[in-house]
Parts: C-alpha cells; sequence; structure tokens
C-alpha cells in the first residue's frame, strides 16, 4: 500500500512527461495522496501498509516500504500536506508548466520514497532523486543569483550526500544487511573503534543536508532564488530527511560515536542558532531572511537529538524533535509559499520596496501573521509545543546536585534563539505590512479564496498541532 | 553448435561486407553498416546455441587440439555477448555519423570513401570475441593485435581532418611502444615459466626466485594498461579521443576497454591462486587504481570539450574497475572481482554509448563538441536533455542508475579487502566526479541556448539513446538481469 503513495507522485510526473495537462495532475495526485496519507496515518498499525519486493538477491536488496515507527508516519503527513499545499500554491512560468509541476511531483515522490522506506539503499536513493530536480529546478526557473545559487546547493549537497554515503556503506558492511530493521538488531557488529568514525561521517554527511553550521551557506541563497514549491518543498519537507535519519540510524545504530562528538555538536548547534540567528536579523531581503531563519531552526532540532545522545533513556527528546520536525515544516513552507505571493502581488521582496501591505491585502497580512507566530513559537500554534518539549527535554535529567551540564547549558544559550527569531520576524511583519503604503503595495491584490486554500490547509495544520499536540504525539507512544 | 563457430562466422561476415560494398555501386553506404549490425545480431543470437567441449566431449571438435588455445566458459560468453552489443551499437551510430565521415574522406559530400568504415569494426569485434576465450598467451596476443591494428585505421579514418590523423599518429606510435611492454612481458613469463598456457601458469611451485616471473607480470600489466586506460599507458587517451570519429571514440572507451580487462582478468588469474604472486600482484594494481583514480579525476574538472571529459571519465572509470581487482576476491558464488568487473562494463556499455550517440548527433547539428555547445539543450530539446541527464548521473553514480550499483559493488569489495587508501582516494573521485558530469548538466539546464535551433535525432539514433537511457533506469532500480546473465 506504501507504494502507491510514493508511485503516485512519480506516475503523476510521468503522466505530466507523456502530455497530461500538468497542474491538474498535479493537485489531483497529491490531494489523492493527502487522503491517502491521512488513512495512513490512522491505521498504520495494520500490517497492511508494508510492501517489499526483492530486487537483488546478494546482497539481498529489497524495495521495500512500511512503518517502523510513528516518526516515519509524521514524515509522511508532513510530506503529503506540503506537497498539496506547494502544488496549489505555485504559479508556473508561462510554458514551463510540465517542468514547474512536474519537477515538484518528483520531489514529492523522493522525499515520501526516503521516509518510507525501510532499506537502506532506497532510503539514500529516494533521497538523491528528489535532489537532482531541486537542483535543476533552482538553475532553471530560480530568481535573481540563480546559477550560482544552484550551483551552490549542488556541490555542498552532492558532496554531503558523498560523505553520507560513505557513512552508510561502512555501516552496512558492518552489519551485513540493508535492511533497517535487521540493522538494528545487529548493532552489537558494529565495534567500538568504528564508532567514532561512522559518527563522525554521519553527522557531517546528515549535518549537510540539514544546514547544520558551518555546512549550512548552500541554504539561504538556494531558498531565496528557488521557485515558491521547491522552496515550500526542500525546506519544509526534504531538508528533514537528514534529521530523520540520524534519528533512525545514527541513534540505535552508533550511540557511543554520538556521545563521542557531542561536545562538538553542542558548539554547531548553537552556531545555527546563534551565529545563522544574527545574520538573520541583518537581512534585508525577505527571502533570504526565511532562509536563513530555516537554517536557524535546525539548531532547535539539534539540540533535541543531543538531549537524546547524552541521555540514552530520555522519553522527551524524540517526541521533541519529531514534532518541532513537523512543525518548522509546515510554518516555514506556509512562509516560504506567502513570501512567494508577496513578490508575486509586488514585485519585489527588498524590505526598503515595501510596507503597508497590510491596508490592500489584510488576508494575505493576517496568514503571514499567524505563520510569523508559529515560527517565533507562540502558543498555540505547532512550534510551540516543539520548541517546549525541546527545551524540556535537554533538563530531563538535570541533576540538581551535579550542576547544569553541556546540554542544559547550551539549552541556556539558544533560549536567547527565541528573542532573536522575534526581533527579525516582527521587524519583517513591520516593513512589509505596516507603516504607509508604497508605490507597489498600494495596487496589491489580496488572496482570493481559491489562493486561500493551500495557506488554509497549512494553518489549520499548525492550530491542530499546536492546540493538541496529542495527535502527534499519541502516534509516537509505541516509541515512548 | 560450437563456439567457435561464432569468430568464424564473425570474420566471414566482415569479409562478405568488404567483397560486396567494393563491388556495389550504391552511392550510400548506410547499407553496409545495417547489414554488419544485422550479421552481427544473428550472431549474438547463435551465441546462446554455442556449447563447449564440456557440454559434449565425445564429439569430434571436443578433441581437437584447437581448446588448447579456446575456452568457453561463463565469463567468455558474457564478453562475447558484451563485443557484439557493443559493436552492433557502435555501428548503427556510425550509420546515422556518416554525414561527417563523408565530409573528411575521400570526396566532400560523397559517401564513396567510407564503406570500409562499417566493415572494420567487424574485424575488431571478432578479436574481442577470441579475446573473451584466451586461453594462452601467445592467442590472446594475436586476438589483441587484430583489435588494435583495426583501430590504427579507424581513429585516422577521416583522413582529411588533421585530428583525426594526429591522433591516429598517436594510437599508433603509443600503441606500438605498448605492444612492445606486452610481449617483452610475455617472453619473461614465459622464460620463468616455460610455459604460455594460462592453465599451467597457475602451477608455480617449482619456482624458487620469483623475480623474473613478476617483473614479466607488471611488463605485461603496463601493456595491458594501454587497453584499460590505466596510468601509466593512459597519455595517449584523451587526445585520441578527442580526434577519433566519435563512432570510433565510443568503440575504443567500451569495446576496446572491456577488451583489455578481461584480459587481464584472464591472465592475472592463475597468479592470484599462487601464493608467491599474489601479494606484490595485488599491490601493484592497487597502486595502478588509486593513480589513475586521482588521475582521470582530478584532470577531468578543468575540461571543456565535452569529448575530452568523456575521455578522462573513462580513465576514471578504469580506475574504479582496477580497483575491483586490486580487492582480488575469488568467490564464484559470491561477489567475485571478475564478476563485479562484468557488472560494471556492462553498465558502463548502457551509459557510455547512449551519451556518444548524443554527442554524435550535437555534433553533427550543432558542428562543435564543447560543453558550450551543450548551453539550453534543456530548452530546445527538453526530451533529449533528460535522457541525457539521466545518463550523465548515472556516470556520475546517482543511485537509482545504473551507475550506482557498479560503484557500490566495488566499493563493498574495497571494504571487503581493507583497501583503505583506495577506497578514500575512490570517494574523492566519486565526489570530482559528481562534479564534472553535473557540469555538462548544468549547461544543458541552466544556460540558454546560442541558437534556437532543435536537434532533430534520426529514427535508428532515437531508439538507441531511448532503449539505452530506459535500461539504465530499470538496472538502477533492479540490478537482478545483469547478475543473471553472470551466473
Amino acid at each position: 500500500m506504501l507504494a502507491l503513495l510514493v508511485f503516485l507522485p512519480i506516475a503523476a510526473f510521468i503522466a505530466i512527461l507523456l502530455g497530461a495537462p500538468a497542474r491538474l495532475t498535479a493537485i489531483s495526485a497529491s490531494a489523492m495522496n493527502l487522503v491517502l496519507g491521512l488513512y495512513a496515518a490512522f491505521t498504520w498499525q495494520c500490517g497492511c501498509w508494508s510492501f517489499s519486493l526483492p530486487v537483488l538477491e546478494k546482497p539481498a536488496l529489497h524495495l521495500a516500504f512500511g512503518f517502523p515507527d510513528g516518526v516515519s508516519v509524521i514524515m509522511v503527513l508532513l510530506s503529503v500536506i506540503v506537497t498539496l499545499a506547494a502544488v496549489l500554491s505555485g504559479k508556473a512560468p508561462e510554458g514551463r508548466e510540465k517542468l514547474y509541476y512536474g519537477s515538484s511531483l518528483l520531489i514529492s515522490g523522493g522525499a515520501l520514497g526516503a521516509f518510507a522506506a525501510t532499506d537502506l539503499f532506497f532510503f539514500y536513493a529516494f533521497h538523491e532523486l528528489a535532489l537532482v530536480p531541486t537542483f535543476l529546478m533552482i538553475g532553471m526557473l530560480g530568481r535573481g543569483d540563480r546559477r550560482q545559487a544552484a550551483w551552490k546547493i549542488t556541490i555542498y549537497l552532492g558532496l554531503g550526500s558523498i560523505i553520507l554515503l560513505a557513512g552508510l556503506v561502512w555501516l552496512s558492511n558492518l552489519t551485513g544487511t540493508f535492511n533497517i530493521q535487521t540493522m538494528i538488531s545487529n548493532k552489537a557488529l558494529v565495534p567500538a573503534e568504528s564508532q567514532n568514525g561512522i559518527a563522525a561521517l554521519l553527522i557531517v554527511g546528515f549535518g549537510t543536508l540539514v544546514s547544520l553550521f558551518p555546512f549550512h551557506s548552500w541554504a539561504a541563497p538556494a531558498y531565496a532564488s528557488a521557485p515558491a514549491p521547491v522552496a515550500m518543498l526542500h525546506a519544509g519537507v526534504l531538508k528533514k530527511f537528514g534529521l530523520y535519519g540520524i534519528l533512525r540510524l545514527a541513534i540505535p545504530l552508533v550511540p557511543e560515536g554520538l556521545h563521542f562528538w557531542l561536545t562538538p555538536l553542542l558548539v554547531l548547534l548553537l552556531g545555527n542558532v546563534l551565529w545563522v540567528g544574527f545574520v538573520t536579523i541583518s537581512q534585508k531581503r525577505l527571502d533570504t531572511m526565511l532562509g536563513n531563519s530555516s537554517v536557524m531552526h535546525m539548531g532547535y532540532i539539534f539540540l533535541a537529538i543531543a538531549a537524546l545522545i547524552a541521555f540514552p533513556g530520555n522519553t522527551l527528546a524524540l517526541p521533541a524533535a519529531v514534532v518541532l520536525m513537523f512543525a518548522h515544516g509546515i510554518s516555514i513552507a506556509l512562509l516560504f509559499g506567502l513570501a512567494d505571493r508577496i513578490e508575486r502581488n509586488t514585485g519585489s521582496l527588498d524590505f526598503t520596496d515595501l510596507g503597508g501591505l497590510a491596508k490592500a491585502a489584510p488576508g494575505l497580512a493576517f496568514i503571514f501573521g499567524i505563520a510569523a507566530m508559529a515560527s517565533i513559537g507562540l502558543p498555540g500554534l505547532a512550534n510551540f509545543s516543539g520548541e517546549v518539549l525541546v527545551f524540556l527535554s535537554s533538563f530531563k535529567s538535570y541533576n540538581g546536585t551535579a550542576g547544569l551540564g553541556p546540554v542544559q547549558i547550551t539549552c541556556i544559550l539558544s533560549i536567547w534563539g527565541v528573542v532573536i527569531s522575534a526581533v527579525y520576524m516582527l521587524r519583517a511583519y513591520r516593513n512589509v505590512f505596516q507603516g504607509p503604503s508604497v508605490k507597489s503595495t498600494e495596487t496589491a491584490a489580496d488572496l482570493t479564496c481559491v489562493e486561500r486554500i493551500p495557506a488554509l490547509l497549512l494553518v489549520l495544520a499548525l492550530f491542530a498541532v499546536g492546540l493538541c499536540p496529542n495527535l502527534l504525539l499519541s502516534l509516537l507512544k509505541q516509541v515512548l | 553448435m560450437p563456439a567457435y563457430y561464432l569468430e568464424a562466422l564473425t570474420v566471414t561476415l566482415g569479409i562478405f561486407l568488404l567483397m560486396a560494398e567494393a563491388f556495389c555501386s550504391c552511392k550510400s553506404k548506410a547499407w553496409v553498416g545495417v547489414t554488419a549490425a544485422i550479421g552481427l545480431t544473428v550472431i549474438f543470437g547463435l551465441l546462446f546455441i554455442s556449447i563447449g567441449p564440456d557440454t559434449m566431449p565425445q564429439a569430434d571438435w571436443a578433441k581437437w587440439p584447437l581448446w588448447n588455445f579456446y575456452q568457453f566458459d561463463g565469463l567468455a560468453k558474457f564478453y562475447k555477448g558484451f563485443a557484439l552489443i557493443c559493436t552492433i551499437l557502435v555501428l548503427l551510430m556510425a550509420v546515422d555519423f556518416r554525414k561527417i565521415l563523408s565530409r573528411f574522406t575521400e570526396l566532400p559530400d560523397s559517401e564513396s570513401g567510407t564503406g570500409e568504415f562499417y566493415a572494420l569494426p567487424v574485424f575488431a569485434c571478432a578479436g574481442m570475441m577470441w579475446l573473451a576465450s584466451a586461453k594462452d598467451l601467445a592467442g590472446a596476443f594475436v586476438s589483441l593485435e587484430l583489435v588494435t591494428v583495426t583501430f590504427y585505421i579507424l581513429v585516422a579514418y577521416m583522413r582529411r581532418n588533421v585530428g583525426s590523423l594526429e591522433a591516429g599518429v598517436k594510437y599508433l606510435i603509443l600503441g606500438a611502444l605498448s605492444t612492445g611492454f606486452l610481449v617483452y612481458g610475455i617472453a619473461w613469463v614465459y622464460g620463468t615459466t616455460e610455459t604460455m598456457s594460462l592453465e599451467k601458469l597457475a602451477h608455480l611451485e617449482h619456482i624458487t626466485n620469483p623475480t623474473g616471473l613478476l617483473f614479466g607480470i607488471a611488463l605485461v600489466i603496463v601493456g595491458l594498461g594501454f587497453k584499460m586506460g590505466a596510468v601509466p599507458m593512459q597519455v595517449w587517451i584523451p587526445d585520441v579521443y578527442q580526434g577519433a570519429p566519435t563512432p570510433v571514440t565510443a568503440f575504443l572507451s567500451v569495446g576496446s576497454k572491456a577488451a583489455g580487462f578481461i584480459l587481464t582478468i584472464r591472465f592475472l588469474e592463475p597468479f592470484l591462486h599462487s601464493d608467491i604472486t599474489r601479494g606484490p600482484v595485488l599491490t601493484i594494481l592497487l597502486i595502478l587504481a588509486s593513480a589513475t583514480l586521482l588521475f582521470g579525476n582530478l584532470a577531468a574538472i578543468p575540461q571543456t570539450n565535452f569529448k575530452r571529459l568523456l575521455a578522462y571519465s573513462s580513465i576514471a572509470h578504469a580506475g574504479f574497475l582496477l580497483l575491483a581487482l586490486a580487492a582480488g576476491k575469488d568467490a564464484p558464488a559470491d561477489l567475485s572481482s571478475a564478476k563485479v568487473v562484468s557488472f560494471y562494463l556492462a553498465t558502463y556499455l548502457l551509459m557510455t554509448i547512449g551519451v556518444f550517440f548524443i554527442l554524435a548527433q550535437v555534433r553533427i547539428q550543432r558542428d562543435g563538441e564543447t560543453i558550450r555547445d551543450f548551453n539550453g539543450l534543456g530548452k530546445t530539446n527538453p526530451q533529449l536533455a533528460l535522457a541525457l541527464t539521466v545518463l550523465l548521473a548515472a556516470l556520475a553514480g546517482v543511485p537509482l542508475t545504473a551507475g550506482f550499483w557498479g560503484k557500490f559493488f566495488v566499493f563493498s569489495l574495497a571494504v571487503d579487502a581493507k583497501l583503505w587508501i583506495g577506497i578514500g582516494i575512490a570517494f574523492i573521485s566519486a565526489a570530482a566526479g559528481f562534479y564534472y558530469y553535473f557540469n555538462v548538466i548544468r549547461a544543458m539546464w541552466w544556460f540558454s541556448p546560442s541558437k534556437d535551433d532543435v536537434i532533430v535525432l534520426p529514427t535508428i539514433s532515437k531508439i538507441c539513446i531511448s532503449v539505452l537511457t530506459v535500461a539504465v533506469l530499470v538496472i538502477g532500480f533492479w540490478p537482478q538481469p545483469i547478475w543473471a546473465l553472470l551466473h
């Protein structure tokens, strides 16, 4: 059944290539996928979703999909929601519809495949499948300095993937299998002396894909120049692959190795939260600011991961990371989608060219406000649940007599990140929507009813998880 | 049908084509190429009903002394099929390439001097097929020379083109040099072991001082390095690839390389089983593999001419193949070095020939072979550009394409054999490969075309490109078919 979910977007891509009407096919395929994904979220524990097809005898390899636990269910949900919003809210340039919608579907199919795969090879391969159209789309249909941005993301993520591959090949060679579940049960075969090396490869490899400081500099220019659906899908969904990989593979298989690198990881994630946070404040354009903010928020998720590494019995850290991954994915997709609307309406995303847009487009301003508040972490919205859980999880095994450990100190420092994100988000909101109207914003059109659908879909998800985080947490119960 | 019929039929086909072409007064010579391709396809079909002496030991032909020089095992069958498919595709490519050929041969715009161009690859194919069955160093040498001498002519075929002539001279001189190494090496091997039969070479117990033998082996590997495209005999590759007619470049890059590798596998097999030679031979292979990987991949980075880029990439792939050999694993039921090399070469055939088909058409219709000539192909010919993207991504080793599997198996072998230096270098090389192949993809999709002329593919090229691209994707998902052929 899960294979259907993965191959539906790919089949739709092929259909578009063969001449089916691009936008219609893309929307109907993603809508069907959303229904399937929601259905899967309710029934994932029944065995009916797993799928396995042998592709190679030696070494044994299966094209296999399944839900090993709630984490992949949540990631699949995130992918289907963001995909529908992305294809609905994007607007293809004249004559490039096939490419535009086809690539978006391919990215979505790749992400779904990676999150649903239970076999190491396809876990890696589907992610690569999604990366290639990402590079091509940024280079072809991007804005501004598109070629340079696209070449940069190609080189960074290409190198990151190869480093990651080295780590994965090493792991599968030691455990003697490709099946992730079997790998985890064979984890005794990973000797202590290889753990540090593998962990380093996985941190750098997955870290580059997630824009861990200092491997993050591809992200902001690429998102700023990417066409809206690509930015939404990559920042919202595909980037979570790296975090998902660390949770799924690195933590169970190389715990000692990760522990060895804990202090450097804490320093790096502080780099994400504080360094990139200040960089974000100084941005002069909405799109680069959003790109940087998405890099910054990865720091919190790494903090939850660090808390999990530091105290393996930490029952809060995994839900914290997963809820925040989901929340960030939805909110950043919403922000990128709206930023694209603003640019189409006013022709610019430069703060100096904008102002007073709320007067002409109150609907847009309201929804953007919700998204900005979500991103800051206002209670009631999904990101709040995630961030609170992250901060709580890092104090989970705090021992009053021993004093603050490195994780707690990092947590205290990174709480300042909340202030930083309030500064840049509110400043951006003021610069774009408030103040006197300028020429470009006076005549700007508001969102029409149809255009509100994708935004409302995402807002609904933000509120649902914000008001009732149990929706996601109950999916994770088994892991808890 | 006894297996040696295959070579006999191939040579007969070649001679028949030469005669028919000489006595036919038709203006277009395309039919020679098409006939050759059809003939080879028939021979390819016969391959599946051929048998060796083991299957029918009581037959008369099975007792001939020929079988002291000629063997027919699974590997031989695989490489014979490989040579046939490669030659068929090259011939089809040559048929679509005749416009350029006729411009630089006898009379401009007349095809009168191009007939032999379609007959000669058939002879090279016969040589490669014989090589796959080599069981004796003398026989192997003769068949290798049949391949090489044919290539001397083919490389310099466009005799009114300076580039082609230069390539021909370079290939001739360096080819002769490498032949010298090879013969000298064989002489040393014979001198120390008193036999040329690969079967008897496996029994080296009586040799007390292996220095002379190792010297001979090293010389032979260097000589074969010329065919494989391995350091230190790689210097000819960029210039010859660039100058030779594109179908010949494709043939050199795939067929000739595969011939070099099968002979290397056959030649090294006895020495890898003997304790006195195994260690030094693997060391030599590892050094060659590392040097080849580094040279091929790093030198490819600054290239601006696409054909030259493919030349360096061909050196780079030879490095990966040598790394698989350097792992020296021999486990018939499992992944063995020979099987991985064969698998890698099979995927390499699909990808490389596909790329050369596209390059040939771009060369004809845009009159250039630099990466800049691919600018904006995504805009003018989206489907062609998509195919080339898939093929190049496969060469770079992106997962879900055939190219990934080849590299993956090489890495698995190398990890098993604990060749950490080789693995490190191979990873750097894979990263470099990713960079230079994506450079071309970038040119196709991100830059605007200088001229808005759409490339119109001839039917044969169109079919071949689509089949090869689909095959690359299918093997990427499901590599089992090629393994099945190797079992």
